[in-house]
C-alpha cells in the first residue's frame, strides 16, 4: 500500500491505460504499435488485480498470482505475436497494416 | 492425496501423452517415412476419443481450480468427436503440403495443445483456470492459422487472429478484475454465492461476455472472423468453426447458468441484443460473398446468433437444446468444410461459381454438401432442423416470442443463401467444370460419419434424452 495514495487514483490510473491501449489498437497503423497497445490493456489489468488484492482484501494473494500469470502468458502472446510478424515482414519488407491488407470484405 | 485423484484429469493426461508420444517419436523415423505418422496420430487420437466415453469421474483438484463432471466429460467428448473429424479431413493436405517441408508432426502437436486448453476451459473452476485455457486454446491455433509460411494470406490470418485474440483475453481480464474487487474470491463457487448487482459487476460482466463473444464471433466482435477462415488452411478454418466456437459456449453457458445466475434479469436484455445483430449481420454479410470460405465465415456467425436463443432461455432444457445443437452443428458443418476442403485440395478452387455443374462430375460430394447445407438451414427431415426446433422451443417457453419471429425470419433468409450454392452445384450448367476426383480414404471416412451423424442424430433420441438428463443435474 502506498502512503497518500488511495485506491480511487490507481483505478483511474488503471482505467487509463486500457482505454489508451484501446485507442492505440484501433488507430495505430503499424503492428508493433498494435501490440504495443495490446500489452498496455494487459497490464492495466495486472495493475488492477494487485492493486484490489492490496487494498480490498489484503489477507489472500489470489489478486497477485493472477497477475504473475498474466504476465506469464502475455510473453508468449508478445513471443507468437513477433515471430508471425517476421514471417510477414520477410515476404513483403513491410510491417504497416495498409500494406499487410489484402483480404477485405 | 492419492493416485486416483489424478485419474479425475484422464482426458488432459492422456492427450499430453500423445502429443509428447509424437514429438518424440518423431526423431526415430527416417525422413520418407514420415507418412506413417499421419496414421499413428490418428489411430492414437481416435483411441482416446473412443476412451473418453468410458471411466469417467466426478470431483475436483487443485483447491477447486480444476473440476470434472458428467456433463463436463459430456463436453469433453463432443470436442473430441470434432477435433477427430478435422484431423480425418486434414489428413489430405497434410500429405500434399505439409509432409514436404518436413512438419507434419507439428501440425498435430499445436492442434492438441489448442484442444488440451479447451479441456482446461470448460472444466475451469475459477477465472485463473478459464483464462490459461482460452490462451492455452488460442496461441497454438493462431500459429497454426500462419502455418503455410510461404503464403501471404496465411500469415495475414495469424496475425490478425493473434490480435484480435489478445485484445479479447485483455478486455475479458480487465472484466474479471472488477467481478474480482466486488466478490473478492476468483472461484466460481465463492463468487455464485456473493454476486450482486452492482454498477461493477455489471460492467465486468459486460467486459467477459465480450471477451468471450471475440472466441463466439458474436457481432460486434466478428471483424476476424471471415479474413481468418479465408487465409488460414481449411482444417484451421473448420477447427476455428466448431471446435473453438464449441467450447467458448460451453463456458459461456457455464458461466452465465452457474455463476451470473443471480443477474440474469441483467445479462437476458444483453443476449437479446446481439443475438438479434449476430443473427442478421451474419445472414445479411452471407448473401454477397462470392468466395466459399467466407461464405461458410458468415453462415457460421449466423448461427453463433441461433445458438444465443437457447441460451437466453437460461433454464436447463436451453442448456440442453444448446448442447444438442452444438453437436448438430459440428457435423453439419463439418461435412460443408470437407467437401470445401476436398475440392480444394484437389484443384485449388474454393469460388461459388467454380461449384457450378459439380453434381454431373462428383454426384457424390455435391449430395454430401446439400445435405450439410440442409441441417445448417434447418430442413425437416435432417438433424438440423430439430436442433434449431428446440432452441426456438426452449426461447419461446420462456416469453420470448418476438425473438423467436425474428430468428424464424432469419431461417428464411439463410435459405436462401445456402439454396444458391446447392443452385450453383446442381442446376446451372458450366463450360469447364471441376473434373471427377477421387479423394483420399480418410476424407471419405469423415464425411461418411457427417452424414451419419447429421442423419441419425434428429432421428435416434435418446442422444438428446441423455443430455437433455445431464443438463437437469447440472
Amino acid at each position: 500500500m502506498i502512503p497518500g495514495v488511495s485506491i480511487y487514483e490507481l483505478l483511474t490510473v488503471t482505467s487509463l491505460l486500457f482505454f489508451i491501449g484501446v485507442y492505440g489498437f484501433v488507430t495505430r497503423k503499424n503492428l508493433i504499435s498494435i501490440l504495443i497497445s495490446v500489452e498496455l490493456i494487459l497490464n492495466a489489468a495486472v495493475i488492477n488485480f494487485v492493486v484490489i488484492n492490496k487494498y480490498l482484501y489484503p489477507d489472500m494473494l489470489q489478486g497477485a498470482v493472477f497477475g504473475i500469470f498474466i504476465i506469464a502468458v502475455a510473453a508468449a502472446e508478445t513471443a507468437l505475436a513477433v515471430a508471425i510478424i517476421i514471417n510477414l515482414y520477410r515476404q513483403i519488407s513491410s510491417v504497416e497494416v495498409e500494406e499487410i491488407e489484402t483480404m477485405k470484405h | 492425496m492419492d493416485i486416483n485423484y489424478f485419474l479425475l484429469m484422464r482426458q488432459e493426461i492422456v492427450l499430453l501423452a500423445i502429443a509428447l508420444f509424437l514429438l518424440a517419436t518423431e526423431v526415430f523415423v527416417p525422413k520418407n517415412k514420415k507418412e506413417s505418422l499421419i496414421h499413428l496420430a490418428i489411430l492414437l487420437f481416435a483411441v482416446h476419443t473412443l476412451l473418453g466415453f468410458f471411466f469417467n469421474k466426478t470431483g475436483e483438484l487443485f483447491g477447486g481450480m480444476f473440476r470434472t463432471t458428467e456433463l463436463i466429460d459430456l463436453f469433453k467428448t463432443i470436442l473430441n468427436i470434432a477435433v477427430l473429424l478435422v484431423l480425418l479431413q486434414a489428413t489430405d493436405w497434410i500429405k500434399d503440403k505439409v509432409l514436404r517441408d518436413n512438419r507434419g508432426v507439428e501440425f498435430f502437436v499445436l492442434l492438441f495443445s489448442s484442444l488440451l486448453g479447451m479441456y482446461f476451459l470448460v472444466s475451469a473452476g475459477d477465472f485463473l483456470m478459464m483464462y490459461l485455457g482460452i490462451e492455452l486454446s488460442t496461441l497454438p491455433v493462431a500459429a497454426l492459422a500462419a502455418y503455410e509460411i510461404a503464403k501471404r494470406t496465411s500469415s495475414e490470418a495469424g496475425i490478425k487472429l493473434i490480435f484480435s485474440a489478445a485484445l479479447a483475453s485483455g478486455i475479458t481480464l480487465f472484466g474479471i478484475s472488477m467481478i474480482y474487487a466486488t466478490n473478492g474470491s476468483i472461484f466460481f463457487d465463492d463468487i455464485s454465492t456473493t454476486l450482486e448487482a452492482s454498477n461493477l459487476t455489471i460492467l465486468g460482466l459486460v467486459l467477459m461476455t465480450a471477451g468471450l463473444g471475440f472466441k463466439i464471433s458474436l457481432v460486434p466482435f466478428h471483424f476476424w472472423t471471415a479474413d481468418v477462415y479465408e487465409g488460414s488452411p481449411i482444417s484451421i478454418a473448420s477447427y476455428l468453426s466448431v471446435v473453438s466456437k464449441g467450447a467458448a459456449v460451453f463456458i459461456l453457458l457455464i458461466l452465465l447458468f452457474s455463476v451470473f445466475d443471480p443477474l440474469m434479469e441483467i445479462w437476458r436484455p444483453m443476449i437479446y441484443t446481439i443475438a438479434v445483430a449476430t443473427m442478421f449481420l451474419g445472414n445479411l454479410f452471407a448473401l454477397r460473398q462470392q468466395n466459399m470460405k467466407r461464405f461458410l465465415a458468415f453462415s457460421s456467425i449466423a448461427q453463433a446468433g441461433f445458438i444465443l436463443l437457447g441460451i437466453i432461455a437460461g433454464t436447463p432444457t436451453g442448456m440442453a437444446t444448446v448442447i444438442y445443437f452444438v453437436l448438430i452443428y459440428i457435423f453439419s458443418n463439418l461435412a460443408a468444410f470437407g467437401v470445401v476442403q476436398a475440392i480444394d485440395v484437389k484443384t485449388g478452387k474454393e469460388r461459388i461459381n467454380d461449384y457450378e455443374g459439380l453434381y454431373r462430375t462428383n454426384p457424390k460430394l455435391s449430395l454430401v454438401m446439400m445435405l450439410a447445407l440442409f441441417s445448417l438451414a434447418g430442413i425437416p427431415p435432417v438433424a438440423g432442423f430439430f436442433g434449431k426446433f428446440f432452441l426456438f422451443t426452449a426461447a419461446a417457453s420462456e416469453g420470448f416470442y418476438f425473438l423467436v419471429f425474428l430468428g424464424v425470419v432469419n431461417v428464411t433468409i439463410s435459405l436462401y443463401y445456402y439454396l444458391l450454392v446447392i443452385r450453383a452445384m446442381f442446376l446451372r450448367k458450366s463450360e469447364n467444370p471441376i473434373p471427377y476426383f477421387k479423394s483420399g480414404s480418410y476424407i471419405r471416412i469423415a464425411l461418411v460419419l457427417c452424414v451419419l451423424g447429421i442423419l441419425a442424430l434428429g432421428i435416434y433420441s435418446p442422444v438428446y434424452e441423455y443430455i437433455n438428463e445431464l443438463s437437469l443435474a447440472f
